[in-house]
């Protein structure tokens, strides 16, 4: 109980099918998520694998409750979370954030930098925002400056630094990183993901990773879920998923990852 | 820290600087038409009747533009005719938006039964046919004013609903308003503080091309006669004056005809104009 950021028991969540909709009468639903147990103990990095559809961005999302599971339970740091309404949510919500994909849409384009890292600060009633919003620059390393500028007139790399720095900015025990790397190019991508590792240490984090790109997450996490078709198929530390994975899926995925020497494999 | 994405000052662009100088001519025109308008717009002089402009000859140089068959100012009927269209322009354009930008904008944002409701009613309301239905709403509302403001209001907030719910809906899937839902934003909340901000130059345009068919539709009604009463000066009443002695007057109609084409035009440009100039994401 103590210690656990998350306890997910039997979660489960579909969605209606439109495009088989009958003209009459609801859609069928097609399950996405099909009884997913798991723990996140607080302070770990937990990188969430799968393919496209596995249902892995759609398991981060009911984690934040940007969607509501059908049944099971999500528990954070002991609070029932699965069903409870807007308003309850509201005083939780800065104890958890996320961090989006694709940080142009997650942007607000007619707000400026500051205002954007402002906005959960001033909604949660924080005082003095406009030095934690100084505070939160300086630690994603952009310079004050920024803090006047718009979205469009910055690259991919420090748009999503923003996103991090709007993310970090309530001082979260939990943030939820979806894809945050896979838009960006690759000197980018490590740099942002120097930037997060520097930050978990630092702030205490506790973070959930979700990337399709094992790699990426073999550098960052400690643990590893590999999820297929809304099932985990695998929940492992990460040395023993890279050096013994369990599930045929896993092999499958590591075997996909491109290595700078073909004939070279994993020591 | 300067570089190539800093921010870009951009010129006003000609077409702000020809439809806003039109707008800005005809508003000085119509506040001032009785301190500027060289005649009583309705004062008639049977033996001064079809004065041609100054410029052809056999003119009086005291009517600039012309007179009617009846002898009145041309010039001065178009200024005065302009206290009307602007009004009507201003008040039921901005009515038209105010209403069907709210429709639009909870229905495309909140989605579900709300959008449903809306939707319908905009499919219905748009298979009657626009005219007929002002004239069908005239003919009971009674002429006057308001009777033509109300006639437009009823009949165009669909054309804000619809265009509005569109814009809300695909800002609604973007991930900005996700995040702030995650930051514990209420929904009322991000409508207003999110979502808004980003469907308002597409607002801007709209309202101004709503302002330039406002004019149109005043000028079709007193056209046909069922807008204010029938000797005070409109443009589409002097079009229409102007149709019958067309072949020995043409002045008649072709000056209120060209007044109207150019406001209809500056505003629809205005808008254009308006909304580039306020967009910060360079196009």
């Amino acid at each position: 109980m103590s210690g656990m950021i998350y306890e997910i028991r039997d979660l489960r969540l579909s969605f209606p099918d439109m495009a088989h909709k009958p003209v009459f009468g609801a859609a069928p639903q097609i399950e996405v998520l099909k009884g997913l147990s798991f723990d996140v103990p607080k302070g770990e990095v937990l990188g969430i694998v799968g393919g496209s559809g596995s249902g892995k961005s759609t398991l981060g999302r009911a984690m934040i409750r940007l969607l509501e599971p059908d049944s099971g339970t999500i528990r954070f740091e002991g609070t029932d979370i699965t069903h409870a309404d807007e308003p309850a949510l509201r005083p939780l919500r800065r104890r958890f954030q996320m961090i989006f994909q694709d940080p142009m849409s997650s942007l607000n384009p007619r707000r400026r930098v500051g205002g954007i890292i402002a906005g959960p600060l001033r909604l949660q009633g924080v005082q003095d925002t406009s030095a934690k919003v100084l505070e939160a620059l300086d630690m994603v390393g952009l310079p004050r400056s920024f803090a006047a500028r718009y979205p469009h007139e910055l690259s991919g790399g420090q748009r999503q630094r923003v996103g991090i720095a709007r993310a970090i900015a309530l001082r979260p025990d939990f943030i939820l990183a979806d894809e945050i790397v896979s838009g960006l190019d690759v000197s980018s991508q490590a740099q942002v993901l120097n930037l997060l590792e520097e930050l978990v240490r630092e702030l205490g984090l506790t973070l959930a990773f979700i990337s399709h790109d094992l790699s990426v997450i073999r550098r960052l996490c400690s643990r590893i879920i590999v999820m297929y078709r809304g099932e985990i198929v695998e929940n492992a530390p990460t040395a023993q998923v890279f050096d013994a994975p369990q599930a045929d899926y896993t092999r499958e995925l590591l075997q996909a990852i491109p290595l700078p020497d073909p004939d070279q494999i994993w020591a | 820290m300067r570089d190539a994405r800093s921010r870009v000052r951009r010129p006003i662009g000609l077409r702000l600087w020809l439809s806003g100088g039109w707008i800005t001519l005809l508003i000085i025109g119509a506040v001032l038409a009785p301190l500027i308008a060289p005649h009583d717009p309705l004062y008639q002089d049977l033996f001064a009747g079809r004065m041609p402009p100054v410029w052809v000859d056999g003119a009086d140089p005291n009517f600039l533009l012309g007179t009617d068959s009846l002898g009145r100012d041309v010039l001065s009927r178009i200024l005065y005719g302009a206290r009307l269209a602007l009004t009507v322009a201003l008040v039921a354009g901005t009515l038209t938006c105010l209403i069907g930008a709210t429709l639009g904008l909870i229905a495309g944002y909140y989605r579900g039964w709300v959008d449903m409701v809306i939707s319908r009613l905009v499919d219905i309301w748009m298979a009657f046919p626009p005219v007929l239905f002002a004239i069908l709403l005239i003919a009971v509302l009674g002429t006057g004013l308001t009777s033509i403001i109300i006639a437009i209001v009823v009949i165009d907030w669909t054309r804000f609903a619809r265009v509005v719910r569109a814009e809300a809906m695909t800002q609604g899937t973007m991930d900005y308003v996700a995040s702030a839902q995650v930051v514990g934003r209420t929904k009322a909340g991000t409508m207003f503080a999110e979502i808004l901000p980003n469907v308002l130059p597409t607002i801007v345009a709209l309202l101004t091309l709503e302002m330039g068919i406002a004019v149109i539709v005043e000028a079709i009604l007193s056209f046909v006669n069922l807008s204010i009463s029938t000797d005070a000066p409109t443009w589409g009443g002097m079009i229409a004056e102007g149709r019958t002695s067309v072949h020995q007057a043409w002045w008649v109609l072709v000056f209120p005809l060209i007044t109207l084409f150019l406001t209809v035009l500056s505003f629809s440009q205005l808008g254009e104009g308006l909304k580039d100039y306020f967009d910060p994401v360079l196009r």
